[in-house]
């Protein structure tokens, strides 16, 4: 599921040392992206409405400012669901099983990502925190760990 | 505005689902069922003028009506593209009957087409899921509907067995179905449960077959529709609705926008969900079905599981549900495969249902879904009696 055609500048080893799909920040993740680079969990939040926003928006779906702002939030929430893929979505992912889910974080927002437990131990509910780990040394994915 | 009775499907065409696409490409089983379904209406070709497409995910490419019109010799005063997924079917339905209303055309085909293969060009997803989905591994819709399932068991109490009896209901319908891909032996609840999990709670007869195959139905205004050798069947309520594309921002992973989509229709229809002799929901997995069934209005919200395991889904059953078989037992081509659920739907209302034929039909809800409960499409259909 690697990509043929790259928007920016890295070099081509970015993609097939990992092996799997990574995320090609636009001008307006990057931010979101770069701060988990340094194991800091971002958001952006509506100077207008308030309201945090997940993923990183052009403006605010809720009340469609433009006024955005980056916030550091808790990294802390709860499994709000989830699954153990016990095969492989694509060739890429073959280390199985794994733990797909929607975490809930604290300040609202819901984020797809991984569960790093072992499954069984995964439940609706669970307090959760933020588990960076760094794919390569360009880029850092937002999982999450048992609390 | 309304488009109740406004437009009526005369004709479909439909190839069975098979795996292997051998010569066949998308555009070469489009071709077949739109000519089937032209002379199913008792039409020609040159009486067509206008044109939906589905885009296959095996030929994904730009301008595609254009193209598909010139290499059939169509000339269209109206073209274009469904691109809502499960719900392409039920979308081009009341698109159709929306142009013959408004004047531009009086006979719409509809056609989908899909390999279960690609024919080497990658599909293009969005930069969005690319982003923010894929290296989680959310690549697949099956995580997306396990995800849905596990929260709905969570809420509700929903159950395995209850999943599976609607795997089991339908595959009974299959078998009475000459075109259906699995119609050759009878599946049971403890089949189902037994068999290999593949996302947690999801088994593998939870989820649909890839398959190659096509659908195409003939949508015509009321004068065309009035001199059809088949009985005409009308459109006769439309309702569509989305909240969300990645079930993770769903304003609720258990509660669709099937409710909004099913009031429009059933409002426009001037009928009930008690009034229906049929549902054809879109089943690319069984929690679809279940979750259809609650946000449509037939069972309270979170009693879907109780409610089917207390009805017969069968065609001789007291709500007869994906009468085809569904997908499940059908076959999903693709971006086609929703459309196999409105040609069984003028299909049973023509009294064309053969072996599975519900008695005394005349109304029909059918609902497309697209992405995972992403875009729903519902439509009311009637024969007049």
């Amino acid at each position: 599921m690697s990509e043929s055609r790259r928007s920016d500048d890295r070099p081509a080893a970015f993609i097939s040392e990992y092996g799997k799909p990574l995320p090609h920040p636009s001008p307006i993740s990057r931010p979101f992206w770069e701060a988990a680079r340094r194991h800091e969990l971002t958001l952006q939040r509506c100077a207008a409405c308030g309201k945090f926003i997940y993923y990183p928006r052009p403006r605010c779906p809720h009340c469609f400012s433009d006024r955005l702002e980056w916030k550091p939030v808790s990294g802390r929430g709860t499994v709000y669901s989830y699954t153990v893929a016990r095969y492989s979505p694509t060739p890429a992912f073959k280390e199985l099983p794994f733990v797909l889910a929607i975490v809930e974080l604290e300040e609202g927002p819901r984020m797809t990502t991984n569960i790093v437990a072992p499954p069984e131990q995964v439940r609706i509910g669970m307090p959760v925190t933020v588990a960076f780990e760094d794919a390569t040394p360009e880029c850092t994915l937002v999982k999450f760990k048992p609390a | 505005m309304s488009l109740k009775r406004k437009a009526a499907a005369i004709g479909i065409g439909e190839v069975r689902p098979f795996r292997e696409p051998g010569d066949e490409t998308a555009l070469s089983l489009m071709a077949k069922v739109s000519a089937e379904a032209i002379a199913d209406a008792g039409l020609e070709k040159k009486d067509i003028d206008g044109v939906l497409n589905a885009v296959p995910f095996a030929d994904p490419a730009g301008f595609y009506p254009a193209s598909f019109c010139e290499m059939i010799g169509v000339e269209p005063r109206m073209l274009d593209i469904v691109d809502i997924g499960g719900a392409i079917g039920t979308g081009m339905f009341w698109r159709a009957a929306a142009a013959i209303d408004a004047g531009m055309c009086r006979a719409v085909l509809c056609v989908g087409g899909d390999l279960n293969r690609s024919s080497g060009m990658p599909f293009p997803w969005i930069s969005l899921e690319r982003e923010f989905e894929w290296p989680y591994g959310y690549i697949a819709p099956t995580l997306g509907y396990a995800m849905i399932a596990q929260r709905h068991m969570h809420e509700y109490g929903t159950t395995s067995e209850q999943l599976a009896k609607i795997a089991v209901d339908q595959r009974t319908n299959a078998l009475q179905n000459p075109l259906a891909r699995f119609n050759d032996r009878p599946l049971t609840i403890d089949e189902v449960m037994n068999s290999r999990v593949l996302a947690d709670p999801l088994h593998i007869f939870d989820i649909v077959s890839p398959q190659c195959g096509a659908s195409a139905f003939v949508v015509v205004s009321p004068e065309i529709a009035r001199r059809s050798k088949h009985p005409p069947v009308w459109l006769l309520g439309a309702g569509e609705a989305s909240d969300h594309s990645v079930i993770s921002y769903a304003p609720s992973v258990t509660t669709s926008c099937v409710k909004p989509a099913a009031e429009a229709a059933f409002k426009m229809a001037g009928v009930t969900p008690a009034d229906m002799d049929m549902v054809e929901p879109y089943d690319c997995f069984t929690i679809t079905v279940l979750v259809t069934l609650e946000d449509a209005g037939f069972c309270k919200k979170g009693q879907g599981g109780p409610f089917v395991m207390e009805h017969d889904l069968t065609y001789a059953g007291d709500l007869p549900c994906n009468t085809h078989g569904g997908q499940l037992s059908f076959g999903q081509a693709g971006f086609a495969g929703g459309m196999s659920h409105v040609t069984e739907g003028i299909r049973q209302l023509m009294g064309r249902g053969e072996g599975r034929q519900v008695k005394n039909a005349s109304l029909a809800y059918v609902n497309g879904n697209g992405g995972v409960m992403s875009e729903q499409c519902s439509i009311i259909l009637e024969r007049q009696s």
